[in-house]
């Protein structure tokens, strides 16, 4: 008989995303009313969203075009036939008691999405990892009710109500937290790419609900799941899964059994709280929509999306490996936004170096975007004087270790880097006779360095080059001070 | 004679040629009213005022020589759950009481651009729930043939304001049977369009696969002109068909030649008062000598109508009026001390017993566990009934059966009993649950001097042949020309 182990039960994490992105349509999915953020409430309501008695919903058409575009994208098959339901219950915020939606026959399915793990994850840098698309469908999204500031009485504001929502939800294939956000910002990328959602999680436009449950490593069945609601940032969806996590493997490892529950992320506290048990989830009686005839999406309408769709993420990075011979990481973080590959092709075009500009924009440019919190689009170094700055270190004008002084300067001052380089003296000395006047300074200063370096300590010849380097304020060209140093020394 | 009493086309006539004007046909009819309204209650809400503002701009209209519409300076009554813009809307529902539309439905709209004047609301079923008008929370509605008997329902306040002449014409809303049945029980023409024919947008749901609007008018030729007027389709609403709209009215004669009568024999059955069945044989051998030729036909799933059609109609019902929560216009119980309980009071309070029996009903229907038996099953029924029909008419034009089993029942003799209160549309209900249109008229009086209804239906967007054979069989006979004693 095995004796029983006593390693404690190791848990994986199985999580599928439902994420609601917004369309970015200028009216309403089923009435005429802007969808303009911000309004002040109810300014931006009529009858139909209202659900006034008698009206009747007529589907936007760029709606469903956006959809299509998006599943496509998401490599779905689009249902030549597909239908709206209504899913019922009672809320103030929801103005006919029931949500226009897609239950059976949804507009979008089967697809996945392929994300870059990041480093260590997966133990290889710039790993794909590929997840499944359960389904992508359309809907409206209800109002808003208002507290704060209210005594003994709540309001609501229907401006949002009727605004047209794509939920697309995945299959149950990640696996980690890192995961999960590296799907939520792929995805992310992807419906900004396509200029259908502005991907503002802050602001509502995109929202993420977490399925999430732990199994034991090596069991094949999924443990039960808790549901994630009311995450509104990146960092949140990081937080409320890594805190459920813990959660669950405490309740497991302490005996414990996980209820079918949904769960609210408190923000405040960073903590999950029950908000309904399975006893009190909602019968939602879907059935088929009656006031909105059944979608019959011919070929050629998907053949017209199809032709709008942009070079997406994953083509684009397999384009740039192929093209341009660069790892499969860097251009995975190069095609992370559209401004962003863009920006690199236009480096590349006027300097054909692609590794060189990839390393360039992925640690420089990169880290002082971060930190001035400016995005790429803002335009703080245009190609050309990124090749300009490159340019420069080629033809031995300045070093790179200069360079990427310039480089932080023209960030700060928007200056061209020939300006810099020349108001601040920092041509590189390639000069034969001022690097030996350099030298030869050093030289005596350190003799016992030289004395040691004569017996056999040929290490020392970093340290003169640093010497003659500092000595220079950087400027000296490297390459020459280590030829003419061996020189020198191999002369006395 | 009284202006009241005359037909649409009739009047359209006489004001064309200066012999009456709108305004003096308004208040004939606004006088009839107020001398049987009290006796009939046919109305919930009579708009005087805007009658007679509407028939002075038709006037106007008609003075100026423009080209004139058949409608211009009618004065039509409309179902209160059409809504009206600036005109209360109530459904004849507690929880509609005070509500007021900022719009009007597009038949409504449409009306108005042929310049016709409204002249009130009629009563009704609430939210259209029932056979009898007798669901009313503003109290119910006399046949004007017998003022001890329901007038039909749901559309019994329109039927029964059109029998009286207590207006030229009206509209109705069917969607079981609610415009026919009336129109049988009152002696009047009613029309249920083909599904999709008349634009659905402003009339409150009951049973948005079911509901169709249409007229309730004096005769068949009127029928035809108030069909032209509101048919054809309407971008607010997506189930509107995009088929163009016949000249009805053009097309009427009285040449029934070639048209070939489908007999149902499962519309024929046990227990039907025999003077109906024998007004309805009558009715069939007139239009044989008109030319028509009969032949029997099958409707193999007729006996699962009723359980079908009350399963779809209330699980829809359940859902269209979960909006009448009390949170953005309607009335609302007060005070309660959280949101359930302003939900549960305020439907309690808001709703009468039908409307809370049929939204129980449609609600259990969806649940899950029953959706499958009930509500998927009944799609399925839905579609063997419609299979049943369309065979049919691949060998006929037509199909001819009674409207109601009986004529017009007594006030109070089915309310303890919903499902005898629901036969009472077995006969109506299968063209709903189809989509096909069917039109009502007389066709005899029981010897009580009740009105009895001829039912014939036809094809989708076949209103044109279904018009026409009702208008030869009109001819032939003189059914329309007897008026309620009142």
């Amino acid at each position: 008989m095995p004796t029983q182990t006593t390693t404690p039960t190791q848990y994986e994490m199985v999580v599928g995303l439902e994420v609601h992105a917004q369309l970015k349509t200028a009216s309403k999915i089923f009435c005429g009313c802007s969808t303009k953020f911000g309004a002040a409430p109810n300014t931006q309501t009529c009858p139909i969203c209202l659900g006034m008695p008698g009206v009747l919903p007529v589907l936007n058409r760029r709606v469903l075009e956006m959809a299509v575009k998006t599943g496509l994208a998401l490599h779905c098959q689009i249902s030549p036939y597909s239908r709206f339901s209504r899913k019922n219950y009672f809320y103030p915020d929801l103005p006919k008691g029931y949500q226009i939606s897609q239950y059976e026959l949804p507009l979008c399915e089967h697809g996945y999405l392929e994300v870059a793990l990041p480093a260590g994850q997966a133990g290889v840098n710039g790993q794909i990892k590929r997840i499944g698309i359960h389904r992508a469908h359309m809907e409206e999204d209800a109002g808003k009710n208002l507290h704060e500031g209210l005594e003994a009485a709540s309001h609501v504001d229907l401006n949002r109500a009727g605004v047209p929502l794509l939920e697309i939800v995945s299959e149950p294939d990640i696996r980690s937290v890192d995961e999960a956000v590296a799907y939520l910002k792929t995805l992310r990328d992807i419906l900004v790419y396509l200029d259908v959602c502005d991907g503002n999680m802050e602001e509502g436009s995109l929202r993420c609900e977490p399925n999430l449950s732990l199994r034991p490593v090596g069991q094949k069945e999924f443990g039960t799941r808790v549901e994630l609601k009311n995450i509104n940032s990146f960092r949140f969806v990081q937080k409320a899964m890594e805190y459920e996590l813990r959660r669950q493997e405490k309740v497991l490892r302490e005996g414990g059994r996980i209820v079918q529950e949904t769960r609210l992320w408190n923000t405040e506290k960073e903590i999950t709280v029950v908000m309904r048990g399975k006893e009190e989830a909602h019968d939602y009686r879907y059935f088929p929509e009656p006031d909105l005839v059944p979608l019959i999406i011919p070929q050629e309408l998907i053949e017209e999306v199809r032709k709008t769709l942009p070079e997406l993420p994953d083509s684009k990075r397999e384009r740039f490996v192929r093209e341009y011979g660069i790892p499969v990481y860097d251009a995975e973080v190069l095609t992370t936004s559209k401004d962003l590959a863009h920006y690199f092709e236009a480096c590349v075009e006027v300097y054909p170096q692609p590794k060189t500009v990839s390393n360039w924009i992925m640690t420089e440019l990169l880290r002082e975007l971060k930190n001035s919190g400016q995005e790429i689009a803002d335009g703080p170094i245009p190609p050309d004087r990124l090749a300009g700055l490159l340019k420069m270190i080629d033809n031995g004008t300045i070093s790179g270790k200069i360079a990427k002084t310039v480089f932080e300067e023209m960030y700060r001052t928007g200056r061209p880097p020939e300006e810099i380089v020349k108001e601040r003296g920092l041509v590189q000395i390639s000069d034969e006779g001022a690097i030996e006047t350099l030298i030869d300074e050093v030289l005596q200063a350190h003799p016992d360095e030289r004395e040691s370096y004569r017996q056999g300590k040929s290490q020392l010849l970093g340290f003169f080059v640093g010497q003659v380097m500092k000595r220079s304020q950087g400027k000296a060209n490297p390459g020459k001070v280590n030829e003419l140093l061996k020189r020198k020394l191999g002369e006395t | 004679m009284n202006l009241a009493q005359f037909t649409i086309h009739e009047l359209h006539e006489q004001l064309k040629n200066r012999k009456t004007t709108s305004g003096e046909l308004t208040r004939s009819v606004l006088q009839r009213i107020e001398a049987v309204e009290s006796r009939i209650h046919a109305f919930t809400t009579v708009t005087a005022e805007l009658a007679l503002a509407q028939a002075e701009a038709a006037d106007r209209w008609l003075r100026s020589g423009r080209p004139v519409h058949p409608l211009t300076g009618i004065p039509i009554a409309l179902k209160d759950n059409l809504c009206t813009k600036g005109v209360r809307t109530t459904c004849a529902s507690r929880i509609l009481e005070n509500f007021v539309p900022p719009y009007d439905a597009t038949v409504v709209g449409r009306l108005k651009e042929s310049g016709a004047v409204f002249i009130g609301k009629t009563n009704m079923d609430e939210f259209a729930m029932g056979s009898s008008t007798e669901n009313s929370a503003w109290g119910l509605t006399a046949n004007p043939w017998d003022l001890n008997r329901i007038p039909g329902g749901s559309s019994g306040g329109s039927a029964a304001a059109v029998a009286a002449d207590a207006c030229i014409a009206a509209l109705g809303s069917d969607t079981g049977g609610s415009i026919r049945q009336p129109a049988a029980m009152c002696g009047v023409v009613g029309l249920k369009p083909t599904y999709g024919r008349v634009s659905r947008y402003g009339l409150v749901a009951f049973a948005s696969s079911l509901d169709q609007i249409g007229p309730l008018t004096k005769d068949v030729t009127d029928c035809a002109i108030l069909m032209k007027s509101i048919s054809g389709s309407d971008s607010f609403d997506s189930t509107s068909a995009d088929v163009p709209v016949e000249n009805y009215t053009g097309l009427l004669n009285r040449d029934l030649s070639g048209l070939q009568i489908g007999i149902p024999k499962e519309y024929f059955i046990d227990g039907m008062d025999p003077e109906v069945l024998h007004a309805v044989k009558e009715a069939v051998r007139t239009m044989e000598k008109l030319g028509a030729k009969t032949r029997e036909v099958l409707l193999p799933h007729t006996e699962y109508a009723i359980a079908t059609y009350y399963i779809l109609a209330t699980a829809e019902a359940s859902s269209n009026l979960a909006r009448y929560d009390g949170v953005k216009y309607g009335s609302r119980a007060k005070p309660t001390k959280d949101l359930l309980e302003m939900y549960m009071k305020t439907r309690q309070a808001g709703f009468g017993p039908e409307v809370k029996r049929r939204i129980m009903l449609g609600t259990y229907a969806l649940s899950s566990g029953y959706y499958d038996a009930y509500y998927r099953k009944a799609q399925c029924v839905r579609t063997l009934i419609k299979n049943d029909f369309d065979e049919a008419f691949k060998q006929v034009d037509v199909i001819v059966t009674p409207t109601a089993p009986s004529a017009a029942f007594k006030i109070g003799e089915k309310t303890k009993d919903p499902l005898q209160m629901y036969l009472s549309d077995i006969f109506t209900i299968s063209v709903n649950i189809v989509g096909i249109p069917a039109v009502s008229m007389p066709c005899g009086f029981t010897q009580t001097g009740l009105p009895i209804g001829l039912q014939i239906m036809g094809r989708p967007f076949a209103e044109a042949t279904v018009l026409n054979a009702a208008y030869a069989y009109e001819q032939a006979t003189e059914w329309r020309k007897k008026k309620p004693n009142l």
